[in-house]
C-alpha cells in the first residue's frame, strides 16, 4: 500500500484556546487560529485546493477553496480564513460549485491535455481537482494565449513557451505544466530557506524561475527536493518517476546519511525503489529532506557493489569469490590461529556508525564473547568521543540534551564548529526558519559559512577564531558572563554542585581567562567575544549546536565541558529552546556508541570493570567476559605496527581513508595477518584486506538507527539483502565459527536483548517503535514514551558539575616551514568518505575536493583560482586544486575528504584529544605551494586502486 | 517688488512652466521691473496651465494658459500691474471654477509655496497637529470618527474605525503607511497634494501616528511621480529640521518620523497589501486577508494604511473639529471629495466638492462638457476598475451608496469622460487587457481570467458564437468578482459588464480601430 499522509492544507495552530464552529452542519472544536480548511479536514471534509498544503503558510492564490460563511458577505478562501466561534460554514453550494468550476476551467485552458502520458498521472492534484469540481468543458478552447505549446496557431513561435529544464540530475522542471501556485517557491523559502526560486513576471506572464531564470543546476538550488514534493502537478517531477512510473507501495524507513536521521517513505514498485519521499510524521525531519537522503540512493544498486564474499591470501593477490561458508570459515580460522599464536588480545574489531544498532550490538558482542577481549572501538572515536566524555562528566549523559524541534523555541542560537547547512541540512533548515522568525545567532567558526551570511540569515556575532582556540573563546565568554554578573544565580544554586562551582569560579575569573587576553590568542576582537557572551547570557533561551569543529581537537573534551559550563552558568539547560547539542556526523554514530562500541564500556556506557554489570552480560550472553578495557583504534594501529595486534574485523568503516595520518594507518593494516572488511564496496581499507564480507545497504537492513537527538528510528527492510544475508547474520555466523553460539531469529530479538540489558533502552522494542514512530532514549519506567528533553529539573548525574577547562595550545604549531593551518570539513552534496555519494549523480555538484584559501594567502604564493597546489604537512603531502575565497580567514586553509585520491588524511597528524584520542583533524600546520603534479602518495594510491582491488575472473 | 506666482506642479511643468518662469524673470530684468517669482502650487485648473498669477492690491490676478511666447506681450500689457490682457482671467478668487468649490483639503492650493513652512503656518498649517498634541490618542480617533471621513483610496472604509483597530492593538511598534501609488487613470489629486502642499500630508500622518501610537511612517509614492517624490523628501527634511518630525515633536512626549519610498513601478503596488510587501523590499504581491493590515501590516505590525487624500483631510478635521467636516456631504458620505476631471473634457482639473454634487454638475458646470464639443456618451468614475456610466446617469449624486446601488463606484474621485466616438467594446477589452498586464499574478481568476477575458471579448466582437461567448464572459466576470484575491481582479468586471450592459450595440460590430 502506498502511504499517503493526510494533507490538512494549512499549518496547525498552537493556540490553547479552543473554538467551536459548524461546518456543513457538523460541529467541530479546534484551536483558535486554525483555518477553516484545516478544521474541515479534521472532520474529513476535503475542500478543493491547489495552492494550499500543510507544510506551508497559507497563501490564498488558487481560489478553489472558497466557502460561504453564514452572515458574512462574499466567498472567503478557507485556507486563509481562521475559524471563529459559532460560525456556520458551508463548503458545498451551487454558487461555490460554479466558482470552482470557473477557476478550474481557467486552469485547464492553459494546461497541456496529455494526462494519459503525463508522469504525474495518478499523482496529480490538478487532475484530482478537475475531477472533484466536475469540470466537463473548457469553453475558452485551447487556441488562446498559453504556456503549453511551442508554436501558436498559425505557426509562429510562442514566446511564452519554455523548454523543460533537465539540468538537475534528479528532477525535471517542465514550465508548460506549471499552474503558478507558488508551492515550490514557498517551499524553497519557508521549508528549505534557500530562496533559490521566485515568481518572475506579472499577471499571465508569471512563471517560476530558478535563480534569474538560469536553470535549476546553475541557480542557488541545493536540490533538497522540497519543491518537487510541494508541486501538485508534473511540473517538478523526479526523473526516476518519469522513467519508472508511479510506485505501488511504500515503506517508512530512515535515511542512512547524517546524524539528523530523517524518516523517508521508500516508494516502491516490487523491490525497485521509485523514489524516496521525506515522511511527514518523521520526528526528526517532519517531511523535509536534503539532496542526499532524497535523491542520492543510487549507490545501493551501483555496479561497484560487491555481492559475493571474497578471500585472498595476500593483499597483492586478486580477490577470489567464494561461498559464505568458505569466507567465514577462512576468517575464523585465521583469527583463531592468530589468537593461538599471539594471544587473546591480538585481534579486535571496529563497529560501524552506519550500521543499525542491532548490527553494531552483535559485533561488539562477538568481540567480547567470541574473541574474549574488549578490543572493540568505533568510528565515533574519530568524531564525537569527546562529546560522550565531556557531557557525561558535566551532566551525566553521553548525548545531546534536546530534540531538534526544540530549536523552534530558542531565542539565541550559538553554532560552534559546525556547518549545518552543509553537514546537517535538514536541521539547518529548521534553524534558519527560527532565525528568520527572530532568534539571534552567534557563529564560532574560522570560515564564513552559510550560517554567517546567506539569504535572510545573518549572524549577529561571528567569531572567526584560529583553529585550535575553541577553549580560549569559551573561557573568555564564561569569564565575561561571570565578571559582568550575567550568570543565572538561582539555577546554579539549585541545580549545580556548589563546591565545584566555587572552584571553577576562582579559575574562570582569572585575568588570563579574560577576552582581552584570550582574544589575542584566538584572533578574535575582545569586544566581539564580550558581545557574544552578553547575548548568549541575556538574550532569552539560548541553545548551543556544535559539530566536529569542537571535538576534533587536542582539547575536544575540554571544549565540550566548556560549553556545558556555559550552559549551566546561564541556566540554559532543561527546557525547550536551550541545551547543548552535538550535530552527529553519521546516521548511527549515537547508536553505535550507545551499543557498547567502546573498549571500556558495555552497552549503555557502563564500565567493563563493573562486576555487577559484567555479570548481567555474562549471564545473558553465556560467556566469560574480560574486565579489562581493550584497545582504542589508535592503540590498535600502534600495536599492529609493533606486531602485537594481528587481526581486525572492520564493519562498514573506511579507516584507511577517514582516519588521520593515512600512512600510519595503511602501515598498520599492512602489518596484520587478517583484515576482514564488511562493506558495500571495495573501499580503501579493503585494499589491505584478506576477507571481504559484502554488506547490506540501508534499504536492505531491518533494525534501528539512533540519531543526534537520541531518537531511535526504525530502519525497515525495503528489499532483500542483495548478497543474501543480513549483516547481523554474517556476524553470528562468524561468532559461531569462532566457537561462540550466537543466534537470533530476527533483528527484533536483538533489540529485545539490548532492552533487557540496557536500562536506558528498557522500554524499547520494535513493536513500541512501530506504534509510536520513534522513541528518544532514555525509555524507561519513568519515561515510557521516551525523553525529548533531558535534565529537566535535575541533571542525570544529580548536580551539574562545573569542570576546570584551562586553555592549552595544541602541540601542532605553525612555523616558518608550515605557516598555514589546514582544517577539514564536508560539503552538502557529498558525505564522509564519499563511498556512497561518489556513486551517485551528486558528483555533479562536487566532482573533486579542492583547497579553500584566502586571497591574500594565495596572492603571496602566486596561486590563482583553479590551479593545482601541493599541501604539505609534517606527515605527508597531497595535491588539490585551489579555490581562492574570502570564506576563509587569512592563515587558514580548508578542504574536504570526500574523494580518496585527495588524500586529505595523508596530511593530518596523530595529535588527538587528551581524554578520548579523538584525532585533531581540524588543526594541521601546512605549507601550500604551486604544483605541477600530484603527490607521491597519490601516485601510490593510483597503483593500489588498480592492483589491490582486482577480482579474479571465474 | 511685485510678486508673481508660477506653479511648480507637474501639470504646469509639463506645459513649460519652468521656461515661463525664466522668461518672466528675464523679461522683468529687461524692463527693469523688480519682481519676486514664487513657485506656488497649482490651483488645479489644468486647462489654464501655465497659470500665472500676479499679486495686486485687489488680490491675485490670473493669466493663462501662458507660454514663453506670451511673456513679452504680457509685460508690454503691464500684466505685472494686473492689467487686462486676452489671457487674463481677472481676480482668481472670483473664478466660478474655484468659487463654487468647497475646498477644505485644497484650501491652500495655488496660494502657497509648497516647501515654505512659514507659508504653511501662515495659512493654518499645523493647527491640527498642535491640537492633536494636546489630546489623547483615543480622543483623536474619536474626532476622526466623528468627522465621518471614509477612505479616499476607493474602498470608502471609515477611517476612524480603522484607526481605532490599530489604536487598540497591542504591539511594540506600529506604522502609518500612506498609499501614494496613485495609479488610476484620470486621477492626480494625490500628486497635487504631495507637490503642492506636502506639509499637510506630513501633518496628517503625524496626527495619525500620535492617534494610534505609531512612531514611524512611510509614504509610498509611485516612481512615475518624480516631482512629488522630490518635494516630499524635501518637505520631510524641512519638517525634521523644524522638529515637526522626529523625536519629541515640538517638545512634547510624541515622536514620529517619516520615510519616503519610491514605488516599484507596478499598478498592483497600489493595492494596500502589495504595497506593504513592496515597502518591505519584496515583490509586490497581494496578501490574503485576514489578517488585516490594521493588526498585522507592515513587517507584521499593526499598520494604518490610508490614501493621501484621507490623511490630507485630517489636519482640517483636527483644526476645525470633526463636526465641521461632517457638516458637508450627503447620506453616509461625509465631507468633501477632490474630484478629478479628465479624459475628453473641456476644463479638466481638480474640483473639490462636498458629496452630493451630481456627475453632470461636475462634467458640465465645472468641466464645460467635452473637449471635442461632441455629446458625452460614457463616463468612467473611480479609475480603470470603475463602471462606465451613460449620459442618462449624469444626474447621479456623488455618493458611495448611490453609486454602489448603481453597480458603480466613486473610488478615488477620478472622472474620465468619453464622447460619442468611443467604442465601448474596445473599452471593455481594454479593462481586461489592463488587468492582464497589471495583475500581480497571484490568484488564478485574475492571472488567467483577464487574458481569457480579452480573447472572449474579441470573439464576441468578431461574431464568433456571440451568445455563447457573452454567457462565458458573464461567467468569467462572476468568477473574477467572487473569486479574486483583491480588488484588481474583483473589480475588473465592473467596466466590462457595465460596457456590455449599457452599450450592447458596440459588441455587435468590429472594433472601430484595429484592436491592439
Amino acid at each position: 500500500m502506498l502511504i499517503k499522509e493526510t494533507d490538512y492544507g494549512t499549518l496547525p495552530s498552537k493556540s490553547a484556546v479552543m473554538v467551536t464552529l459548524e461546518i456543513d452542519g457538523h460541529e467541530i472544536t479546534v484551536p483558535e487560529g486554525t483555518s477553516i480548511m484545516r478544521a474541515a479536514m479534521e472532520l474529513g471534509t476535503k475542500i478543493p485546493k491547489l495552492c494550499a498544503t500543510d507544510s506551508l503558510n497559507s497563501f490564498g492564490s488558487c481560489r478553489l477553496c472558497l466557502v460561504e460563511v453564514e452572515g458574512r458577505k462574499g466567498t472567503p478562501a478557507s485556507c486563509t480564513t481562521p475559524v471563529a466561534p459559532g460560525i456556520k460554514v458551508r463548503t458545498q453550494t451551487d454558487r461555490l460549485a460554479d466558482l470552482r468550476k470557473g477557476v478550474m476551467e481557467l486552469y485547464i485552458s492553459d494546461h497541456p491535455l496529455d494526462c494519459l502520458t503525463c508522469a504525474a498521472n495518478g499523482d496529480c492534484e490538478l487532475q484530482d481537482m478537475a475531477g472533484a469540481v466536475g469540470l466537463r468543458d473548457v469553453r475558452y478552447g485551447y487556441a488562446g494565449d498559453n504556456h503549453t505549446t511551442a508554436t501558436r496557431q498559425g505557426g509562429e513561435e510562442n514566446f511564452r513557451f519554455k523548454e523543460k529544464d533537465e539540468s538537475n540530475p534528479y528532477f525535471t522542471f517542465d514550465p508548460a505544466k506549471c499552474i503558478v501556485c507558488s508551492r515550490c517557491v514557498r517551499a524553497c523559502e519557508e521549508v528549505q530557506g534557500t530562496f533559490a526560486l521566485t515568481i518572475d513576471g506579472r499577471g499571465f506572464a508569471s512563471h517560476v524561475s530558478a535563480g534569474m531564470d538560469e536553470g535549476f543546476l546553475n541557480s542557488e538550488c541545493v536540490s533538497c527536493g522540497a519543491c518537487v514534493q510541494a508541486c501538485p502537478t508534473a511540473t517538478l517531477t523526479e526523473k526516476s518517476v518519469i522513467q519508472k512510473g508511479q510506485a505501488e507501495h511504500s515503506v517508512v524507513t530512515t535515511c542512512a546519511y547524517c546524524g539528523v536521521g530523517c524518516s523517508f517513505k521508500a516508494e516502491m514498485k516490487g523491490d525497485d525503489v521509485v523514489r524516496m519521499v521525506p515522511y511527514k510524521d518523521g520526528g526528526a525531519n517532519e517531511g523535509h529532506s536534503c539532496v542526499k537522503g532524497r535523491f542520492a540512493w543510487g549507490y545501493t544498486t551501483h555496479k561497484d557493489r560487491i555481492t559475493s564474499p571474497m578471500i585472498r591470501d595476500k593483499i597483492t593477490d586478486p580477490w577470489k569469490e567464494v561461498s559464505w561458508e568458505e569466507a567465514i570459515g577462512h576468517a575464523a580460522t585465521r583469527f583463531k590461529d592468530i589468537q593461538s599464536k599471539y594471544g587473546r588480545g591480538s585481534i579486535g574489531g571496529i563497529t560501524s556508525s552506519r550500521c543499525t544498532n542491532e548490527e553494531v550490538y552483535v559485533v561488539q558482542k562477538m568481540i567480547r564473547a567470541a574473541f574474549h577481549n574488549n578490543n572493540v572501538d568505533t568510528c565515533a572515536r574519530v568524531c564525537h568521543s569527546p562529546t560522550g566524555y565531556g557531557l557525561s562528566k558535566t551532566f551525566g549523559t553521553s548525548a545531546g540534551t534536546q530534540d531538534f524541534k526544540s530549536v523552534d523555541e530558542a531565542d539565541v542560537i550559538m553554532v560552534i564548529g559546525a556547518n549545518p547547512t552543509d553537514g546537517h541540512p535538514v536541521f539547518a533548515s529548521r534553524m534558519k526558519k527560527r532565525l528568520r522568525g527572530g532568534a539571534k545567532l552567534i557563529v564560532v567558526d574560522p570560515r564564513k559559512t552559510d550560517s554567517v551570511r546567506s539569504p535572510h540569515i545573518k549572524a549577529d556575532f561571528h567569531l572567526p577564531l584560529m583553529p585550535g582556540t575553541n577553549v580560549a573563546i569559551i573561557n573568555a565568554m564564561a569569564h565575561t558572563i561571570l565578571t559582568e554578573g550575567l550568570e543565572n544565580k538561582s539555577f546554579i544554586a539549585e541545580r549545580c554542585d556548589g563546591e565545584e562551582f566555587t572552584r571553577w569560579t576562582a579559575f574562570i575569573r582569572e585575568r588570563n581567562n579574560s577576552p582581552e587576553v584570550l582574544g589575542l590568542i584566538a584572533g578574535v576582537d575582545a569586544e566581539v567575544i564580550r558581545g557574544a557572551a552578553r547575548l548568549y547570557a541575556s538574550g532569552g533561551k539560548a541553545a548551543i549546536y556544535y559539530g566536529l569543529g569542537v571535538t576534533e581537537h587536542s582539547q575536544g573534551s575540554t571544549m565540550v565541558m566548556g560549553m556545558a559550563n556555559l550552559a549551566m552558568l546561564t541556566g540554559n539547560i532543561g527546557q525547550r529552546g536551550m541545551g547543548v547539542n552535538p550535530l552527529r556526523g553519521q546516521n548511527n554514530v549515537q547508536g553505535s556508541c550507545d551499543m557498547g562500541s567502546f573498549p571500556h564500556e558495555f552497552p549503555g556506557y557502563r564500565h567493563v570493570s563493573d562486576d555487577v554489570v559484567r555479570q548481567q552480560f555474562e549471564t545473558v550472553w553465556n560467556a566469560e567476559l574480560d574486565s579489562e578495557p581493550g584497545l582504542r583504534i589508535p592503540n590498535m594501529f600502534d600495536a599492529a605496527v609493533e606486531g602485537t595486534f594481528r587481526g581486525i574485523y572492520v564493519q562498514g568503516e573506511d579507516i584507511a581513508q577517514s582516519d588521520p595520518n593515512t600512512n600510519h594507518v595503511t602501515h598498520a593494516l599492512e602489518s596484520m595477518e587478517c583484515v576482514v572488511v564488511q562493506d558495500l564496496f571495495l573501499n580503501e581499507t579493503a585494499a589491505f584486506a584478506h576477507v571481504f564480507l559484502p554488506g547490506t545497504s540501508f534499504l536492505e537492513k531491518d533494525g534501528t538507527f539512533t540519531n543526534a537527538e537520541r531518537r531511535i528510528n526504525r530502519v525497515r527492510q525495503v528489499k532483500k539483502p542483495m548478497q543474501g544475508k543480513h549483516e547481523w547474520q554474517v556476524v553470528c555466523d562468524l561468532a559461531q565459527a569462532m566457537g561462540y553460539d550466537m543466534r537470533y531469529n530476527n533483528s527484533s530479538e536483538i533489540m529485545d536483548e539490548i532492552a533487557a540489558l540496557t536500562p536506558t533502552f528498557k522500554g524499547v522494542s520494535f513493536a513500541r517503535l512501530d506504534e509510536l514512530g520513534s522513541l528518544q532514549w532514555p525509555v524507561n519506567d519513568a519515561a515510557p514514551d521516551g525523553t525529548p528533553i533531558m535534565h529537566i529539573g535535575k541533571f542525570v548525574r544529580g548536580l551539574g558539575r562545573f569542570m576546570i577547562t584551562e586553555y592549552v595550545a595544541t602541540n601542532e604549531r605553525t612555523t616558518r616551514e608550515f605557516p598555514l593551518i589546514l582544517t577539514t570539513g564536508r560539503i552538502l552534496s557529498q558525505y564522509n568518505v564519499g563511498a556512497q555519494t561518489r556513486r551517485t549523480e551528486n558528483v555533479k555538484w562536487h566532482a573533486e575536493d579542492v583547497l579553500e584559501i584566502h586571497p591574500h594567502d594565495a596572492e603571496v604564493r602566486g596561486i590563482r583560482h583553479g590551479q593545482l597546489v601541493s599541501i604539505a604537512s609534517r606527515m605527508g603531502a597531497t595535491s588539490l586544486r585551489a579555490d581562492v575565497t574570502e570564506r576563509m580567514v587569512q592563515g587558514v586553509v580548508y578542504t574536504t575528504f570526500h574523494h580518496p585520491v585527495s588524500g586529505a588524511n595523508v596530511i593530518t597528524t596523530e595529535f588527538s584529544d587528551w581524554a578520548t584520542n579523538c584525532p585533531e583533524y581540524k588543526v594541521t600546520a601546512v605549507q601550500v605551494t604551486l604544483s605541477n603534479r600530484q603527490s607521491d602518495w597519490q601516485d601510490e594510491w593510483e597503483v593500489r586502486e588498480r592492483e589491490n582491488k582486482r577480482v579474479a575472473a571465474e | 517688488m511685485i510678486k508673481i506666482y508660477v506653479p511648480r506642479d507637474s501639470a504646469a511643468l509639463a506645459v513649460g512652466a519652468d521656461a515661463v518662469a525664466k522668461a518672466i524673470a528675464a523679461e522683468a530684468i529687461k524692463n527693469n521691473i523688480s519682481v519676486q517669482i514664487i513657485r506656488n502650487s497649482s490651483r488645479g485648473m489644468a486647462w489654464l496651465e501655465t497659470f500665472v498669477e500676479v499679486e495686486t492690491a485687489q488680490g491675485r490676478v490670473g493669466y493663462g494658459p501662458v507660454t514663453t511666447g506670451d511673456v513679452q506681450r504680457l509685460f508690454a500689457a503691464k500684466f505685472h500691474e494686473g492689467a487686462k490682457h486676452q489671457l487674463s482671467h481677472g481676480l482668481v478668487e472670483q473664478l466660478p471654477y474655484l468659487k463654487n468649490q468647497e475646498r477644505l483639503t485644497f484650501a491652500r492650493a495655488g496660494l502657497t509655496d509648497p516647501i515654505s513652512l512659514s507659508d504653511y503656518r501662515a495659512h493654518g498649517g499645523y493647527d491640527g497637529l498642535e491640537k492633536a498634541l494636546k489630546l489623547k490618542g483615543a480622543e483623536i480617533v474619536a474626532e476622526v470618527t466623528a468627522s465621518g471621513l471614509r477612505g479616499r483610496g476607493g474602498a470608502g472604509f471609515p477611517t476612524g474605525i480603522k484607526w481605532k483597530t490599530v489604536h487598540d492593538a497591542k504591539a511594540d511598534q506600529k506604522y502609518i503607511c500612506c498609499n501614494a501609488d496613485e495609479g488610476d487613470s484620470g486621477t492626480f489629486a494625490d500628486r497635487m497634494v504631495m507637490e503642492g502642499d506636502p506639509f499637510m500630508l506630513i501633518e496628517g500622518m503625524t496626527i495619525a501616528g500620535i492617534a494610534v501610537g505609531a512612531t514611524k511612517g512611510y509614504v509610498y509614492i509611485r516612481s512615475e511621480y518624480p516631482h512629488a517624490i522630490a518635494t516630499m523628501k524635501e518637505a520631510v527634511e524641512i519638517a525634521q529640521a523644524a522638529n515637526w518630525l522626529g523625536n519629541n515633536i515640538q517638545g512634547t512626549e510624541h515622536s514620529f518620523d517619516l520615510e519616503v519610498r519610491r514605488g516599484a513601478g507596478a499598478y498592483i503596488c497600489g493595492e494596500e497589501t502589495a504595497m506593504l510587501e513592496s515597502i518591505e523590499g519584496k515583490r509586490g504581491m497581494v496578501r490574503a486577508k485576514p489578517p488585516i493590515p490594521a493588526l498585522q501590516g507592515l513587517f507584521g505590525k499593526p499598520t494604518v494604511i490610508n490614501n493621501v487624500l484621507s490623511l490630507a483631510a485630517i489636519p482640517f478635521i483636527l483644526a476645525k473639529g470633526g463636526a465641521a467636516y461632517q457638516n458637508f456631504g450627503m447620506g453616509r458620505s461625509r465631507g468633501t471629495l477632490p474630484f478629478q476631471l479628465a479624459g475628453n473634457i473641456k476644463h479638466g482639473g481638480l474640483v473639490e466638492k462636498a458629496f452630493g454634487v451630481t456627475l453632470g454638475q461636475l462634467i458640465n458646470d465645472f468641466g464645460g462638457g467635452t473637449f471635442t464639443g461632441q455629446p458625452v456618451r460614457a463616463v468612467q468614475v473611480g479609475g480603470p476598475l470603475g463602471s462606465y456610466l451613460t449620459a442618462q446617469q449624469l444626474d447621479l449624486p456623488m455618493d458611495y451608496e448611490t453609486f454602489a446601488a448603481n453597480t458603480a463606484m466613486v473610488g478615488h474621485g477620478g472622472v474620465v469622460v468619453f464622447d460619442d466616438s468611443v467604442d465601448m467594446a474596445e473599452q471593455a477589452r481594454f479593462a481586461m487587457e489592463f488587468c492582464a498586464i497589471e495583475s500581480c499574478g497571484k490568484c488564478t481568476p485574475c492571472r488567467i481570467g483577464s487574458t481569457r477575458g480579452v480573447e472572449t471579448i474579441d470573439k464576441i466582437v468578431a461574431g464568433d458564437n456571440r451568445n455563447g461567448n457573452i454567457a462565458l464572459l458573464e461567467d468569467l466576470c462572476q468568477t473574477m468578482t467572487d473569486g479574486s484575491l483583491c480588488a484588481m481582479g474583483g473589480l475588473t468586471p465592473m467596466p466590462v459588464l457595465s460596457a456590455l450592459k449599457n452599450f450592447p450595440e458596440d459588441f455587435t460590430t468590429p472594433y472601430s480601430v484595429a484592436a491592439e
